[in-house]
């Protein structure tokens, strides 16, 4: 945390605005009570008028934040009539259907709870959405700090316990949609014993410790129960403390703009108005929940019946989150490796447990390969706008269509039903997609990007269309352009463009040694297809000149502006003398 | 104030144009127009106004209203107590958030505010003070002259985990060679057990198959388990039984009495990762397994022809005993259900195997 010194020094614009007041305040009562204790004076004065910048984009980790609280509240209340044990017993509640059936006592507690228990019902489904909106909002959060480079330094940390958090929620879902013990969790249930198994080596001996021997066992609800209402959450609980205290730490990072800083933060103050503004959201998230609970259906286990392990139901869908899992188990061939006696279930491993773990780990490097790629080793408290980031955008759009398609995958049958196409083709299709739809969407996303950086430079030199058609005395048309204002000329220019770094001019064929002021092969290559492409924005002087221009009722054209080429992957950024030697313009 | 400690040194870096600093503070309408303000403010307290209402409704509907009262009204059909917990509670909470935002928007000052940072890093003087104090520290602890100190506390620590880590062997059984031959490799299917219909128990006579039909089945003895047994049990042994025309698949040779006149049983329990199978195609003779949609050929001793699944579906022996049943031969002869790292599948059955 912050050091004391420098808590003295928060927001003095604001303070020079309050008028002094005549003579210091004292504290009173309860104030003065605990302050005679444990300091609040202390505390308040270093958080009570801290400044948070406002934006729609930043309330994303506040609705996974408030959706994690409502899953505590929730679920304290559904422990207190749920069983979490497997022993058979007859049910014997309000629901008539299943009346006398043989049934787990966590499915009938689950009854129960739905039927028996006024307002049980609510709260349950209140949970189960709660649980997909914590993930979603997870997510969503997740990909705005990607796009704007929120993860940069020196927030690097805090994305690592982002990824954590990420990952933990999953297990967290997954442990909670287990427990009913019904038909679909039950199936769930098999699918990661299959997992499990899939392991290479430890993977039976793996399987007889997490269910207590052969699945399913009697064990394994009672463990997951621990997992899902202790474990898991008060993990949660302790990486989600960090994570706000570090965004404290940091301040938050700000959207760039006139008056806004790589060394200020702009907002409005912690009290009252972020504190109303949060706590107030926090009411409408939990609303929104509360009605969600009471008017969409979610997890009808009464439908689905008790698990029993002969049953399945065509169609079984996990919930949402774990839909790319087993798209990617869907979608891949048949894959057994025999070894000295030994079988490798390729096939269920690397899509089950590989594929998460390329995921996580991809994630988690992220920060670190793009440091290394750009050399941009700087503080950052201004976001990128995505444009200005093209190959990152890129980047970032094509995980998102990769994602997509193994999710979609994961409805194979659904798609081939409801749209009467061959299953075989769909997955077929599938197979070739999930490698094919993202480097389409790399491609049209760093074009996208690229134009509109081309359209930010162009708006900066001559100005907005004014909307009129001019002919001028010779006949020629031409169309009028108001210059932008002075904040929108500096908004569009302010980003640092980095420099594609130079292989060192000693380095051996390897690429491996470096010489002073150069870098190895491999990295001046990334670096080159990272940061090659950018669009060079205005510099002053071609700024200048096209004031001058429109100051001499010049329109149109772009005298002032270099020519750019064809795809607009003319000179690499900044320019200058000595370094025209390189002009990063490889293929776009 | 001394900013000496800021983020960046050259915030100015790449500017082409000066940042122009913060925009004029532009009032709201609600600040300039006193209606507009009382207005505001009204609808506000109005909105705070509405929860008691809201909250009283909720506790009356929880002691009025019985518990399976339904509401049928076009595509809202719900249970009429949740429906009014949801409608009631949900308001009442949302209103309340509603109101504060709006009070924080439109009453609440809504001048911006600057505050300076400062870099994550610590200054040059902390850092050396801090190292400082770490040397007299380590002074201090004696581990300059007594090296081994701190080995031996590492060392010590370090092993303390292995028990702990052993603590944990007790989880299952351990899946050695026996305990595996008794579990996952077995079923309870053995000679002369009959096969049951799974829904009715009743056992199978060859007559009542019709070809191109298929029936879920159970061994009869699955009666004597239960609770979570019977699950284990079941898990495992639960089969599909089908007719099929004799001359229209292929029956290898080391098969041939395997079937009662193109009657054959085979595992209901997926090779990929154990979902039972159910969806029956009659005229191609295939399964398909509803989780991943792996395809099996009945008619061709259950070799995969589709999907994620790396092995056959094991087929198990049958035949009609005394009484006109159909029972087991035997159990199955290789586990059923997913592949397991210790055993090699390879030897089992593959398409073109006789
Ligand atoms: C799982 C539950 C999560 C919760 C409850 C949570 C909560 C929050 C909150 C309330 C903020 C401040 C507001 C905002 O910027 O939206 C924040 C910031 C941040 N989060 Fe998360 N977050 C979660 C997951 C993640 C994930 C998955 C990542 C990335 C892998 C991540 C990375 C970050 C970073 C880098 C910041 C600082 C952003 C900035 O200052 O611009 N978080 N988080
Ligand atoms: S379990 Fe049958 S295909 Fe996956």
């Amino acid at each position: 945390m912050a050091t004391p010194t420098r808590v003295a020094e928060s927001s003095p614009a604001v303070e020079a605005d309050r008028a002094p007041a005549s003579k210091p305040k004292e504290m009173h009562g309860v104030a003065k009570w605990a302050d005679e204790r444990i300091g609040i004076a202390k505390i308040g004065k270093f958080g009570l008028r801290k400044v948070f910048p406002d934006h729609w984009s930043f309330l994303l980790g506040e609705i996974a934040l408030y959706s994690f609280i409502i899953l505590l509240l929730t679920g304290v209340f559904l422990t207190i009539w749920f069983k979490p044990s497997m022993a058979e017993i007859e049910y014997d509640g309000s629901y008539q259907l299943l009346k006398g059936m043989p049934v787990s006592e966590a499915f009938a507690s689950t009854l129960d709870i739905s039927f028996d228990v006024r307002g049980g019902l609510l709260v349950r489904q209140i949970h189960h959405w709660a649980a997909l909106l914590f993930v979603a909002a997870a997510t969503v959060h997740m990909l705005r700090v990607f796009f704007t480079g929120a993860f940069r330094k020196p927030r690097e940390v805090n994305w690592l316990i982002g990824v954590g958090l990420l990952s933990l929620s999953l297990i967290a879902g997954f442990a909670g949609y287990s427990l009913p013990d019904d038909l679909l969790s039950g199936t769930g249930l098999r699918f990661v014993d299959g997992l499990i198994r899939s392991i290479p080596i430890i993977g039976t001996w793996a399987e007889f410790f997490v269910f207590g021997g052969e699945y399913p066992g009697s064990i394994l609800i009672p463990r997951l129960y621990m997992v899902h209402i202790l474990l898991v959450p008060g993990i949660l609980l302790g990486l989600i403390s960090a994570h706000l205290a570090l965004v404290v730490y940091h301040k938050h990072t700000q959207y760039p703009g006139a008056g806004r800083t790589e060394n200020n933060v702009v907002g409005y103050p912690l009290f009252p108005i972020y504190m109303a503004k949060a706590g107030g959201f926090f009411f409408i998230v939990f609303g929104f929940l509360v009605l969600m609970g009471g008017f969409f259906q979610i997890n009808p286990v009464w439908l689905y019946g008790p698990y029993d392990p002969a049953k399945v139901t065509a169609g079984s869908q996990p919930d949402w989150y774990m839909g790319w899992v087993e798209g990617a188990i869907r979608i891949i061939p048949a894959m057994e490796w025999h070894i000295a006696g030994t079988t490798w279930t390729w096939s269920v491993f690397l899509p089950g447990v590989g594929l998460m773990g390329v995921l996580f780990v991809g994630l988690g490097l992220w920060p670190f390969i793009e440091s290394w790629i750009t050399g941009d080793k700087r503080e950052h408290h201004l976001l990128d706008r995505p444009r200005n980031a093209p190959t990152r955008t890129a980047l970032g759009v094509a995980g998102m269509t990769c994602y997509g398609m193994f999710w979609l995958s994961g409805g194979n049958d659904i798609i081939a039903t409801r749209f009467n196409l061959d299953l075989n083709a769909i997955t077929l299709f599938m197979r070739v997609a999930v490698f094919v739809a993202p480097v389409i969407a790399f491609i049209i996303t760093k074009r996208i990007a690229l134009s509109l950086q081309r359209a930010d430079r162009e708006r900066v030199l001559h100005g907005s269309e004014d909307g009129m058609i001019v002919r001028s005395p010779e006949g020629g048309y031409s169309e009028a352009h108001l210059p932008v204002s002075k904040e929108e000329e500096f908004l569009l220019t302010q980003h640092l463009q980095h420099k594609v770094l130079e292989q060192g001019h000693d380095t051996d064929a390897r690429g491996v040694q470096r010489k002073k002021g150069g870098v190895g092969r491999l990295q001046a290559r990334l670096s080159r297809w990272y940061l090659g492409h950018d669009i060079p924005k205005a510099t002053a002087s071609e700024i200048e000149a096209a004031h001058n221009h429109g100051a001499h009722g010049e329109v149109e054209g772009s005298h002032g502006a270099p020519e750019l080429d064809g795809d607009g992957t003319g000179a690499t950024p900044h320019h200058s003398a000595d370094e025209d030697a390189h002009s990063g313009s490889t293929a776009g | 104030m001394s900013h000496d400690n800021l983020p960046v040194k050259d915030p100015e870096l790449g500017h082409p144009v000066p940042n122009p600093g913060l925009e004029e503070h532009v009032e709201r309408y609600t600040d300039v127009d006193k209606g507009a303000g009382d207005r505001a403010y009204r609808t506000i307290l109005m909105m705070l106004g509405a929860v008691p209402v809201l909250a009283i409704l909720f506790v009356v509907i929880y002691f009025a209203v019985p518990r399976d009262a339904y509401i049928d009204f076009g595509i809202l059909q719900a249970n009429a107590m949740n429906l009014g917990f949801g409608l009631t509670g949900g308001l009442a909470v949302l209103l309340i958030g509603l109101a504060v935002v709006q009070w924080a928007r439109v009453i609440m000052g809504d001048e911006e505010s600057v505050e300076i940072r400062h870099a994550a890093s610590s200054s040059e003087e902390e850092r050396a003070a801090v190292l400082e104090e770490f040397d007299a520290g380590v002074e201090q602890s004696g581990v300059r002259r007594r090296k081994l100190l701190l080995g031996a506390a590492g060392g010590g620590l370090g092993i303390s985990l292995v028990p702990a880590v052993v603590l944990f062997a007790d989880m299952g059984p351990h899946p050695t060679a026996a305990v595996r031959a008794e579990t996952i490799e077995r079923t309870i299917w053995e000679e002369g057990i009959l096969l049951v219909n799974d829904v009715t128990w009743e056992p199978l006579r060859p007559e009542a198959l019709e070809v191109g039909q298929l029936v879920n089945a159970q061994p009869a003895n699955l009666n004597d388990f239960h609770g979570a047994e019977l699950q284990v049990e079941k898990a495992k042994a639960s089969i599909i039984v089908v007719r099929m025309d004799p001359n229209s698949i292929k029956i290898p040779q080391s098969r041939a009495d395997w079937h009662v006149g193109g009657i054959l049983a085979y595992s209901k329990i997926c090779t990929h990762v154990g979902c039972p199978i159910s969806l029956w195609e009659r005229q191609t003779h295939h399964l398909l397994c509803p989780c991943h949609q792996s395809t099996f050929d009945l008619g061709n001793s259950g070799v995969v022809v589709f999907g994620p699944a790396a092995r056959a579906l094991p087929q198990l022996p049958i035949r009609v005993n005394a009484d006109g049943y159909l029972v087991a031969q035997s159990d199955f002869t290789v586990p059923v259900g997913p592949s397991f790292f210790e055993r090699d599948s390879s030897q089992d059955f593959q398409d073109g195997d006789q």
